[in-house]
């Protein structure tokens, strides 16, 4: 895999600043990971969406890069390399982002993607056998990748059997070689879900979902009423690889998932989205932030918004939820634009896309709402006002500049039939940001998947989910 | 000052320029913690350790090499440290070093440390090397080994020197940075300094055997 080096000047899809990256170009492809429902020996897939809306192809899938076997479970994804090259203690500005790293959920499977030759036909070069990762590891099911500044970071929900824990592996940028198990000390982290870190701060912060055989075949009823799937966030040396302190949001708040700390280096915050409330079925969205100097600080957390279930007919909600006579929120993915600006938020089970505005992170404002999908409502896209959508908003990626949002409605196929007993049916949309507030769907730009079910989304050149910075 | 002198003299200078301009090298870390702190006294703050950790670097190399001279005769030794500085060129062209414990929070001691650990793999020290075995032969023909009483002052003296041009550049461009052109400039003007590094490397490793 090392190739020759030969670029003599940066890769220009690096910045040293968010706000440097926000003045990039507007993104002209996405890659969207494609799961396919049925298990009938058919493969995931990687597609490629022409997003430039100059292009005849605007909105259609330009390609489809087929996985080498069935029941992967692709998920999320990222780049080798990123923005993060360019920090002062371990530069590399001369890299590529150019393979990407494509985790199966369920397979363990880690597939190597090169974009380059044809950037409009990714090709599949490398695979890296559950075996190898669980050999190299201890660990399987991976799930969130981020190209680090010292290396690619990976994160999985299992271990050896389908038990915990669950931890961080780090993966050589230049060869794809699984170096190891990530950690020095782990103190009492068990659970594990997504990871993200304040490189300006040396900290990391991992979040918890649930082992693989506390979610593999379905939420678990029985469980989540003893508040056993994570609710706790874990602060970390980053650099030391070392525990630091426990975040614990309290046994009724179940699922603590997608991580979004400050894109700015130098602030010391975050969001993490809550999926539901033991004791209301209501969503949330916390802040956790330090509080005190260098010298004598710690970390806290604390909710900053909480959305409501809503009030449902029993007939109309699948057989898990009929007794609350409600549809929960599920908040499933948020993301923050690079200026740290716009907190979106993914209601997947009462389908709507929240914007709140988070300049004051203390003091969210909603700031915009979008409506599609939703286990009740059945929203449907404004350009195709007779088609009922399933599904809801659920992975959400904002482009570097935020001014588009992109949308996908699969959770993770045993989740997706109990939510959404009918199948959902898969389909991508994007929103236009308004500058001061406010979002609206793109009337051009919705797509429907036939038989695959769309998940996240990354976009070309970067996105604000995919880079993190040294500088602000 | 024979001509010798002088030419090893402005060599070593020239490579303390050439390591100082290396963003990689510690200027643009200098940059991050002025950026971090918002002010210049952090960039200043950050030069000191960083030339120590250099010049430690370098004398590393150097000890390293006197040592070698008293059991390996200067002949052999230059195949040696040819052989070093040319596959470090070749490898340079096509991996990357990453450190694995660093980090944007450092004192003045991971600072130093730091330094010295960038310049040590990147090669900077064995770089110096052939023109201070140069300078140790200029004295005497017969080799290092009837030359070691003057070379602990020869070794001191090539070390300052060097991690004086260095200090100088790195400060005047991590300033330059901080001050007046910005980080944009980054991307544009941060040319593939590890090409020419393997070159030089490469570059140096052959001069070595022919000089």
């Amino acid at each position: 895999m090392a190739t020759l080096r030969t670029a003599l000047r940066p890769d220009p899809t690096f910045y040293p600043s968010p706000k440097m990256a926000m003045e990039a170009a507007p993104e002209k492809l996405a890659f969207v990971t494609l799961l396919n429902p049925k298990q009938d020996g058919q493969s995931d897939a990687l597609a490629l969406l022409d997003v430039d809306p100059s292009s005849p192809n605007f909105g259609q899938v330009v390609s489809e890069t087929r996985m080498p076997f069935a029941g992967d479970e692709l998920h999320h994804f990222g780049w080798n390399a990123c923005s993060s090259c360019l920090c002062p203690y371990s530069p590399h500005p001369h890299m590529e982002r150019r393979y990407l790293v494509v985790p199966g959920l369920r397979s363990s499977r880690i597939h190597i993607i090169d974009t380059k030759p044809d950037p409009r036909n990714p090709k599949l070069v490398k695979v890296i056998e559950p075996e190898t990762v669980l050999k190299r590891t201890g660990y399987s099911r991976p799930h969130t990748s981020h190209c680090g500044p010292d290396g690619i970071y990976i994160n999985a929900i299992g271990s050896s059997n389908a038990d915990g824990p669950g931890g961080i592996f780090v993966m050589d940028p230049d060869t794809f070689e699984i170096k190891g198990r990530w950690e020095e000390d782990r103190g009492p982290q068990f659970l594990a879900y997504d990871f993200w870190w304040h490189l300006g701060h040396d900290t990391m912060i991992t979040s918890e979902w649930g082992t693989p055989s506390m979610v593999e075949d379905g939420i678990n009823p029985e469980l989540l009423v003893a508040g056993k799937y994570g609710h706790a966030l874990h602060v970390w040396d980053l650099r030391e690889r070392r525990h630091q302190q426990v975040l614990d949001l309290g046994p009724e708040q179940q699922m603590v998932l997608e991580l979004r700390p400050a894109h700015d280096p130098n602030k010391t915050y975050g969001f993490v989205g809550v999926v539901t409330s033991l004791k209301d079925l209501s969503s949330s969205i916390w802040l956790w932030y330090r509080e005190g100097t260098n010298g004598s600080s710690s970390w806290k957390i604390r909710k900053v918004i909480e959305i409501p279930a809503e009030a449902a007919d029993p007939e109309q909600l699948p057989p898990l939820l009929k007794g609350f006579k409600a549809v929960p929120p599920l908040v499933t993915d948020i993301n923050l634009s690079l200026d740290d600006r716009f907190l979106y938020v993914s209601c997947w089970g009462t389908g709507e896309l929240l914007q709140y505005d988070v300049s004051n992170p203390f003091q969210p404002t909603k700031a915009g709402s979008v409506k599609l999908g939703g286990i009740v409502r059945r929203q449907p896209h404004s350009s195709y006002p007779d088609v009922a959508l399933n599904g809801g908003p659920q992975m959400v990626e904002i482009s570097r500049d935020g001014k588009r949002v992109y949308l996908t409605n699969s959770l993770y196929r045993t989740w997706d039939e109990q939510f959404y007993p009918d199948g959902v049916r898969g389909w991508l949309a994007k929103l236009d940001v308004d500058p001061n507030s406010g979002m609206r769907l793109d009337p051009k730009l919705f797509v429907h998947f036939e038989s695959m079910r769309p998940h996240q989304v990354r976009l070309e050149g970067g996105d604000s989910s995919s880079d993190s910075f040294c500088f602000s | 000052m024979t001509y010798e002198h002088l030419t090893s003299w402005t060599t070593l200078i020239i490579l303390g320029a050439f390591h100082g301009i290396n963003p990689a090298m510690g200027w643009l870390f200098a940059v991050a913690q002025g950026l971090q702190e918002h002010r210049r006294s952090a960039v200043l703050r950050a030069l000191g350790p960083l030339a120590l950790g250099h010049a430690l670097a370098i004398f590393t190399a150097i000890l390293v090499a006197m040592i070698a001279g008293f059991t390996i005769p200067v002949h052999y030794l230059r195949w040696l440290v040819a052989a070093v500085l040319v596959g470090m060129g070749v490898r340079c062209l096509f991996r990357h070093s990453h450190l694995r414990w660093a980090g944007m929070r450092v004192g003045i001691g991971q600072l130093t440390l730091w330094s010295f650990l960038v310049a040590s793999v990147h090669g900077a020290g064995v770089m110096v090397l052939p023109v201070f075995l140069r300078m140790s032969t200029a004295h005497a023909s017969g080799g290092l080994t009837d030359n070691v009483s003057g070379m602990p002052a020869a070794a001191i003296s090539a070390t300052m020197l060097h991690a004086a041009a260095y200090l100088l550049v790195t400060a005047g461009t991590a300033l330059l940075v901080f001050e007046k052109l910005g980080l944009g400039l980054l991307r544009k003007a941060w040319i593939n300094l590890d090409l020419i590094w393997a070159a030089a490397l490469a570059g140096t490793g052959v001069a070595t055997l022919v000089m």
